[in-house]
């Protein structure tokens, strides 16, 4: 035989086998069709939920309408407006402030708590429980709590009675533009922290002990072994808690509505409240189109930012 | 089966329906169907003999109308979720909007054009030129049904001026007394001796702007997309002055600076607050949502500046149909608010037949109010209902004798809620820094409401 028959002869073999591969009776008998029921309902759930709604906001974000009216064609108007908005630069400023002060306080606070919570031996469990609490606490009643019992402006809010036995005070924590914004950060800390601690403890039980009995014979310290050892061994686990913290605080909402509606003077208007006010603001619902461009350019933003701080520090998340 | 038994089986089958058919179609017609209509009622949080009048009424209504059905569901108007409402087919049939609302809502189309319904109504033509204008769109189209209306009011606790040693039946007169009683009550009660709507949610901006009228100012001139903001004129920047008087000079504002309307409200009926402006007819409120103890409550015109200009700012609120509502159900919805808001302003049965539900109900009967077509008509219905007014009318006095003799101005017709929430900042840095800058914050506010006006928003 010759080679070019020999070749021929191949090709169609392989042919016959990509048509036996591809024919439906075989992807079915290989578990194709059962793969796609699974995946049926996620899809479903997904596209209904998720998808449809992005895309519906992007479209939106390049429309006018006044939710009555057939909706009209705005091209990048929108975008415009947002951006012409002085208040735009207020609100990036403010969360950008919200983001930096809970990264200053609100990301070390779990990490520390986390590790010291490793060390007890006896209660543990009855630290990390009270830790969590706060976070089993609807995140309303939390913020009604502190709004009403800690940052009572009076004489009578907690913060302010303690001030008072040192005859300092009171304060408006939330009525002046230089305290509000780190009254909100302190609360949602206190909120949040419970969850992300929870993630470092669950992480500082895969560091192998052997390292730190190691570190122990060589002679170092409590925060020698934090250091060199813990740290370095979660820093995967730091990083993505670190990426979300940032997209989370990026999307701060709850605490500027429910404690100061942006104010005093817009000092807490974040970028997400800034949307709620055009979409919701204004009765007639007019700056629906405004509140879809500036949450796409959000996400865009965070889209970006995570794509970039990943590919970063792909080498540093790696043992 | 076989064939022919099936033939046999189906026609049984067909000949027994057919009388059930002919009965079902017969008694469609001798009976009318019933029209379901879901109507805004109260607040949430109402009390519940408040609530038990409300169903009294619609009982009464259902009795009369046979093929209605009113189911009454708890409302109160909140513009921020107006928009999700609307978009969502959730609004009632029949709900309520204040007038600084109604006319952006018509002019959208976002409620129901009612006009041809309102102008078959014999009373049509005696409302109020200036009160029906509030719910009469550009294009003179009739998109809502006025019926209350009310005048800004300063409304005082007596025990608290009693107990500051002053007169509870001499409330202030000039806003120079306004100050000092203020002063003198935060002094000797170590309550706020005024205090006023700060938050960030248009109501700050609001009452600002009640108290540039009173000295004389508006903040816009002109209708529609062209009008001209004035947000930045004297009157206001001397509004601004006086509130900051009072915050750090004399410190007799108290220590809560982000009131707003439901919040104030509650302060005052809890014995925290001195002075404070709202609409004139909130002691509905203040007896169905919080603890008012009617003893404590007073009411006064609020002081007018000496000049031409300076005026009372005034409300109200429109029934309106949501925009979807047609035929009988459109016609179901007008006799509601025909019978609910309307009959008692101009029939005798109908006034006291809603004032016996009231004082049963131990609902306040006789709260100041405005009228909605003329003096005489007002007095006409209050005096129908004298036997059974509840209300500290004696403690009313200084408003009622004070008030109809105010000119009384409408809020600003052009994006009413933007230029309110264009002067909510403005009003938080006064209230939290001593040293703000009046003039640059008013520049600013007045271009933000500019713009909101040239876009219609």
């Amino acid at each position: 035989m010759s080679a070019t028959t020999r070749d021929v002869q191949m090709a169609v073999a392989a042919k016959a086998r990509r048509r036996e591969r591809l024919s439906p009776v075989i992807w079915v008998r290989n578990g194709g069709l059962a793969a796609v029921l699974f995946a049926l309902p996620m899809l479903v759930v997904f596209t209904a939920f998720s998808w449809y709604p992005i895309v519906r906001l992007v479209i939106l974000s390049f429309q006018h309408t006044n939710l009555i009216d057939p909706p009209t064609w705005a091209g990048l108007q929108n975008f415009r407006d947002v951006l012409n908005d002085p208040l735009f630069a207020t609100a990036v400023k403010n969360t950008a402030y919200f983001a930096f002060l809970a990264l200053i306080f609100g990301y070390p606070i779990p990490l520390i708590a986390a590790v010291l919570i490793s060390e007890s031996r006896r209660f543990r469990g009855t630290f990390s429980a009270l830790a969590y609490l706060p976070v089993v606490i609807p995140p309303v009643v939390g913020v009604m709590l502190w709004k009403y019992v800690f940052y009572e402006p009076s004489s009578v809010g907690l913060f302010n009675t303690v001030l008072g036995w040192f005859e300092i005070g009171p304060y408006g924590w939330l009525q002046s533009p230089g305290t509000a914004m780190p009254a909100l950060v302190l609360e949602s800390t206190w909120a949040n922290a419970g969850a992300t601690m929870i993630i470092y403890l669950a992480a500082l039980t895969s560091v192998d002990k052997e390292l730190y009995d190691a570190a122990s014979v060589d002679g170092a310290g409590l925060f020698r072994k934090i250091w060199n050892i813990t740290l370095p061994q979660i820093r995967g686990v730091l990083l993505v808690t670190f990426i979300l913290q940032i997209i989370g605080t990026a999307q701060v909402f709850l605490e500027p509505y429910l404690f100061t509606s942006g104010g005093p003077a817009n000092a807490t208007l974040t970028v997400l409240l800034l949307v709620y006010q055009y979409a919701f603001g204004n009765s007639i619902g007019v700056g629906f189109g405004q509140a879809a461009a500036l949450s796409l350019m959000l996400a865009t933003f965070l889209a970006v930012f995570s794509v970039v701080f990943m590919r970063v520090t792909r080498s540093w998340s790696t043992a | 089966m076989n064939p022919k038994l099936r033939a046999t089986t189906l026609a049984v089958v067909v000949a027994a329906l057919f009388p059930l058919v002919g009965a079902g179609s017969m008694a469609t017609a001798g009976k009318q169907a019933k029209v379901t209509i879901t109507v805004a009622a109260l607040r949430p949080g109402s009390s519940d003999e408040a609530k038990k009048q409300f169903d009294d009424n619609v009982a009464l209504f259902e009795r009369r109308h046979p093929t209605i059905d009113v189911q009454p569901v708890e409302y109160a108007w909140n513009g921020a979720t107006f928009a999700a409402q609307l978009a969502a087919g959730r609004l009632p049939t029949v709900f309520t909007v204040p007038f600084t609302d109604a006319r952006t809502l018509g002019e959208h189309r976002q409620i129901a054009d009612i006009t041809a319904a309102v102008k078959k109504w014999a009373y049509y033509k005696k409302f109020q030129k200036t009160i029906i204008a509030e719910a009469t769109t550009s294009k003179g189209r009739i998109i809502g049904v006025p019926y209350a209306a009310y005048a800004q009011a300063l409304h005082y606790n007596r025990a608290l001026f009693r107990q500051a040693g002053l007169n509870p039946n001499k409330p202030p007169t000039t806003w120079a007394q306004v100050r000092s009683y203020a002063k003198q009550i935060a002094q000797r009660t170590g309550q706020a001796g005024y205090a006023q709507m700060g938050l960030n949610d248009n109501t700050a901006g609001w009452i600002l702007t009640t108290v540039t009228y009173t000295l004389g100012g508006r903040m816009e001139r002109g209708q529609g997309t062209s009008a001209t903001a004035t947000l930045n004129n004297p009157f206001t920047v001397q509004a601004l002055q006086l509130l900051r008087q009072m915050r750090w000079t004399d410190n007799s504002m108290g220590s809560t600076y982000d009131y707003t309307w439901p919040t104030i409200n509650q302060a005052f009926a809890a014995g925290k607050i001195g002075m404070f402006i709202n609409g004139s007819d909130i002691y509905t409120f203040l007896v169905q949502s919080t603890d008012l103890d009617p003893k404590i409550y007073g009411i006064a015109p609020l002081p007018l500046a000496k000049n031409k200009t300076a005026g009372v700012l005034g409300g109200g609120s429109i029934a309106v149909v949501r925009p979807d509502t047609k035929g009988t159900k459109l016609d179901a919805a007008m006799k509601w608010i025909d019978y609910f808001y309307m009959e008692k302003l101009v029939n005798k049965a109908a006034a006291l037949r809603d004032a016996r539900i009231l004082v049963a109900n131990k609902q306040p009967v006789g709260v100041p109010a405005f009228p909605i077509f003329n003096k005489k008509q007002y007095d006409q219905a209050n005096s129908w209902i004298k036997p059974y007014i509840n209300v500290p009318i004696g403690q009313m006095t200084p408003f009622l004798s004070g008030v109809f003799k105010q000119n009384l101005y409408p809020e600003p017709a052009a994006s009413t809620q933007s230029v309110y929430h264009a002067l909510d900042p403005v009003v938080q840095a006064v209230f939290t820094d001593r040293n703000a800058n009046i003039g640059e914050l008013l520049g600013q506010a007045n271009d933000v409401a500019q713009k909101a006006i040239r876009e219609g928003k």
